[in-house]
């Protein structure tokens, strides 16, 4: 294949991780961020498989068999645990403002600049070759797709995989190193990675599926076939000397690997934005490593039987059987997912690591000096980005010399597993550091400095033999001589493969010197205070700046320029905002920073420069008192009581609140009804005024006209006594309605025929209907059910409506028609009556109280106004519905239906 | 003030059973009475009777007491007319709202007879 156009296609590739980078920084600009997504998470952790896992288990199964396994079944081992453990580092690292792993262990133990410096040493040692065997990779892939010879290149400008490395320099530095807080978040790298890991493990079965039912016939065929291979034996068993013991160790190292790698402490801590997303990645993750590694052992037999000893690397034989086939656009798909697994491990580990190296080697360096802080004070900001910057292409650089000189004679695993040993190293110090509290700084020391050291020795120092560095003696007679010594037996040990056995002896000290140095040494202050806030970081977290203790004296302008030093005016000030947000309190007269203010300043400093370099700057402008370990546990349990007290006040003043919460609506309800029941007084009052006035005018003049005619007496004594009538009636319907609405009414229950009913009510109406001009028809159906219901009330109703339909019928030719029938299980009863009719939007109005005179001078003419709110409560009570149809000019149908529950026709 | 020149009263209620008492209480006094049962009624008697009283109540059926007395107020030659509402509104806006529109008096009901007949006179005699 031409080798321009794999160029082009990898660049093009670049390309598009820069459009998606862009793309989503740009869609988190619009509030619309993604990383707020769990499966972006997830997929993010993924860049745990790199070029290792997309060739080099391939290769690794092909070579040693079921071996290459254990690094996956560690971390599936290990996710169960992350809520645990990897939870509680988030937690710390986003109270303390942590960004690296070196940074962790340095904050833990006291903030120390020594520990942070050899933990990045040893990490920028540990990942540089692991950096460069991913740059091998791509290199090696893009010889076999173009067919290249490797000897015929030039070094550096003549080599593509130089470029490509710069390329990826141009990348990371971009979105790596776009803010100088190194706790804000890389959306755009964030969301590029998780779509590399989709891109690698999608490509990575195609090309799975292809070698199996495409080169094959399914997995059988291959596996039928591949026993026949003469090592098949081999390859499927564990091997007796060391087989169980290097499984264990394989997958303690990658347990360990796949918390503290620092690019996968960048994706999932640094880049965590949720704890709960870590439900997600629990299972997700290891479904992921089950998913990517399902085509393994059929592409590595595949290999092994269509190349044989073709001297094929096993390593690339993803890309060379669909090469082989002839298929040169799988191939070159298959390239770019290899492509894609490669940069994503470069890209995070590149910014973890420069980070790294700017916070805790040449921060420090900068602040621990005076000449130069003083010097450079104004261009802090700069310095830091510039210092990142550089370090990502010194990094990048290394590695690329690395891979020329050393990786290049390697397999991908066998660099990759040494990486591993060396972050494992920082495995006691951590776990140790967030569960127990007596670790010690030196402890820690200790354990991570002979670790680190046996490490070198029985790991790079071999390799460095392999390359020629080093005279093999070493590795045959040990160092001058000594058979003790032997890198690969160190004091006699035999009997292990060399990962295990340097496993064994690294951490065994590692974590010996680590307790027994911790239980020896002694605490400072400043150890014991980290020391709490990182084993009870639970407890801490919710109060985050008031848990540091500290005591002493410091200004508020020194506190302030300090954060303009480093983040510059405009962030500073934010951050001053943020704080004056979280404590209003009104600022001290004499300019005296509050404690909290010193302590949340040095937090925001450790997120641009390192908890160690925050705390020399802090200490530079602050007069410090110092203080024991027992008033640092004293305020700390304080502290802690403070926390409980206000949780309890939190939850009181919570329960305070919803209580007044009720009792607002429940008085806001009383006013309601308070306002109701005054406007019902004033109404019901109103009410009794009018026949009152009648009365009493009535009376006076019968009084003051003793010689009235006879007739004019008898007239204004019947009108008297049917005034009096009025008010009875208005009285008894107030009180009526009153019990009703207070429930107090009950009915009195029995069996019911409604035409008894209504005849009786008609007949009884009669008088009325007969003064005036008014034809009323009854039809009500025979032997309707007997219903359960209060007798005298449904009169009443009846008695209402069709007094009602008397009053408001057509004035001339009255015509009223009450039916009766049963439909549905109800029995309804009409009044229909040919008056003058009812606008429809008062038909829900007419059955509220006193409508006709509430908020309004028009009045209807006769009436309480309390009949049909009346009727519709005893309907109501009985579980029944009434209502109106009419409109303007048409007549009005008043109807009720009431619910049949004994279902007994009337004359049986 | 001569029988040929006779006061003349309109008394404007919708209740049949407070108009009857008031149009005796009138007639017996010596009054000129007119009866409107609704403020349509009202306005037109007053446009053709030209009354010297009225006695008008507020809430009816059609258009109300105050709207009839802005008409009487709106009348040129009705300057001299002297309105008395009786009302069972009794709150004091509604009050307000009664010497607003141009009312010589508003008396809440139930009143007293022989008061109105005092106010009648006190009205007509100035």
């Amino acid at each position: 294949m031409n080798s321009w156009l794999v160029i082009g296609v990898s660049f093009c590739y670049l390309a598009l991780l820069f459009a998606l980078a862009s793309w989503a920084e740009r869609r988190s600009a619009a509030g619309r961020s993604l990383v707020g997504n769990p499966y972006i998470y997830a997929l993010s952790m993924a860049v745990y498989c790199t070029a290792w896992t997309y060739y080099g288990s391939v290769g690794r199964a092909a070579t040693t068999g079921l071996g290459y396994l254990a690094i996956y079944i560690g971390p599936t081992l290990m996710a169960p645990l992350w809520w645990v453990v990897l939870r509680k580092i988030i937690r710390i690292c986003k109270v303390q403002r942590i960004t690296t792993i070196a940074d962790f262990i340095s904050s833990r133990y006291g903030k120390n600049i020594t520990l942070g410096s050899i933990v990045t040493i040893i990490c920028v040692l540990g990942i540089i070759p692991y950096i460069s065997i991913q740059l091998k990779a791509i290199a090696s892939s893009l010889d076999i797709l173009t067919g290249a010879n490797e000897v015929g290149r030039s070094p550096l400008f003549g080599d593509t995989s130089f470029f490509i490395t710069l390329g990826l320099g141009l990348f990371t530095i971009v979105y790596g190193t776009r803010h100088v807080e190194a706790t804000e978040r890389h959306e755009g790298m964030v969301t590029a990675i998780a779509f590399e890991s989709l891109f690698k493990l999608v490509i990575f079965i195609v090309a799975g599926v292809f070698v199996t039912y495409g080169v094959f016939n399914g997995f059988g065929d291959i596996m039928q076939q591949a026993t026949q291979l003469p090592d098949f034996e081999r390859l499927m068993t564990f091997d007796n000397d060391s087989g169980f013991s290097q499984w264990f160790w394989m997958v303690v190292l990658s347990m360990l690997a796949v918390l503290f790698l620092p690019r996968q402490f960048q994706v999932a801590v640094v880049e965590n934005v949720n704890e709960q997303h870590l439900n997600k990645a629990m299972w997700l993750f290891p479904l992921y490593l089950f998913a990517i590694n399902i085509f393994v052992l059929p592409i590595a037999f595949g290999g092994d039987l269509l190349f044989g000893s073709a001297g094929i690397d096993a390593d690339m034989f993803v890309l060379a059987i669909p090469l082989s086939e002839g298929q040169s656009l799988l191939a070159l798909l298959v390239y770019l997912g290899g492509y894609s697994a490669a940069t994503s491990m470069v890209i995070v580990a590149t910014i973890a690591l420069s980070v790294m190296v700017s916070n805790n080697l040449v921060m420090p360096l900068l602040v621990g000096i005076p000449a130069i802080k003083n010097r450079y004070q104004n261009q802090l900001t700069k310095l830091l980005l510039f210092s990142r910057r550089l370090g990502i292409l010194v990094i990048l650089l290394l590695a690329y010399l690395y891979y020329k000189g050393v990786a290049e004679h390697y397999s991908l695993v066998e660099v990759g597993l040494v990486s591993f040993a060396a972050v494992a190293q920082f495995a006691p110090a951590i776990i140790g550091g967030i569960f127990w509290k007596e670790g010690t700084k030196s402890g820690a020391l200790a354990g991570i400095v002979v670790g680190a050291v046996l490490w070198f020795y029985t790991l790079v120092v071999p390799s460095m033999v392999g390359v020629g560095m080093l005279p093999s003696s070493i590795l045959e007679n040990g160092p001058l001589g000594i058979a003790l010594l032997k890198p690969f037996e160190l004091f006699g040990l035999q009997g292990m493969d060399y990962i295990s056995h340097a496993m064994f002896w690294s951490m065994f000290l590692n974590v010996g010197l680590y307790i027994g140095v911790s239980l020896l040494s002694k605490q400072t202050s400043q150890e014991r205070n980290q020391a709490e806030v990182f084993v009870d970081i639970f407890k801490y977290s919710t109060v985050f700046e008031s848990s540091i203790v500290w005591k002493g004296t410091a200004y508020i302008p020194d506190i302030k320029s300090l954060l303009v030093n480093f983040l510059g005016e405009k962030k500073a000030e934010v951050a001053m905002k943020a704080y004056k947000r979280k404590y209003p309190e009104p600022e001290d007269e004499s300019g005296k920073a509050d404690p909290k203010l010193v302590t949340y300043a040095e937090k925001v400093l450790s997120g641009v420069i390192g908890s160690s370099s925050a705390r020399i700057m802090v200490s530079s402008v602050v007069k410090e008192e110092e203080i024991s370990i027992d008033e640092v546990l004293n305020i700390l349990k304080e502290s802690q009581q403070l926390i409980s007290i206000n949780n309890e006040l939190r939850r009181k003043s919570m329960e305070l609140r919803r209580a007044t919460e009720q009792l607002r609506s429940a008085n806001e309800r009383l006013k309601q009804l308070d306002e109701l029941k005054d406007e019902f007084l004033s109404t019901v009052t109103h009410e009794l005024r009018t026949p009152l006035t009648s009365i009493r005018a009535l009376s006076e003049i019968l009084y003051d006209n003793p010689d009235m005619e006879r007739e004019d007496q008898e007239h204004f004594l019947q009108t008297i006594v049917k005034e009096s009538e009025r008010l009875t009636r208005l009285i008894t319907h107030v009180l009526d309605l009153e019990r009703f609405e207070s429930g107090k009414q009950k009915l009195n229950l029995g069996p019911v025929q409604i035409e008894e009913v209504v005849r009786e009510s008609v007949q009884a109406l009669e008088q009325l209907v007969q003064g005036k001009n008014v034809e009323l028809v009854v039809d009500v159906q025979q032997n309707l059910p007997v219903i359960n219901g209060d007798r005298d009330r449904l009169m009443q109703v009846m008695v209402n409506l069709v007094s009602n339909a008397i009053k408001f019928c057509h004035p001339e030719h009255g015509r009223i028609i009450v039916s009766g029938y049963y439909i549905d299980g109800d029995i309804k009863v009409n009044v229909v009556d040919n008056g003058k009719g009812i606008d429809p939007e008062f038909h829900k109005q007419i059955f509220d109280k006193f409508y006709q005179a509430q908020n309004q001078n028009i009045r209807k003419p006769e009436g309480s106004g309390l009949g049909l709110p009346i009727s519709k409560k005893i309907i109501e009570s009985h579980r029944g519905r009434i209502w109106v149809e009419s409109e303007l000019g048409k007549g009005a149908k008043f109807s009720f239906v009431l619910p049949v529950r004994v279902n007994v026709p009337a004359n049986v | 003030m001569s029988a040929k020149e006779k006061l003349k009263v309109l008394v404007v209620d919708d209740e049949p059973s407070i108009l009857m008492p008031l149009e005796f209480l009138m007639r017996k006094n010596g009054y000129q009475v007119y009866i409107a049962r609704n403020g349509t009624e009202a306005m037109e008697s007053v446009d053709k009777e030209r009354p010297d009283v009225v006695l008008l109540d507020i809430m009816m059926p059609d258009v109300d007491g105050y709207e009839v007395c802005r008409h009487i107020r709106g009348q040129e030659n009705m300057n001299g007319a002297k309105v008395i509402f009786m009302s069972a509104k009794t709150k004091d806006a509604d009050i307000k709202k009664g010497y607003d529109v141009g009312a010589d008096l508003y008396i809440p009901k139930p009143f007293s007879t022989r008061f109105l007949m005092e106010k009648i006179k006190e009205l007509t005699q100035s």
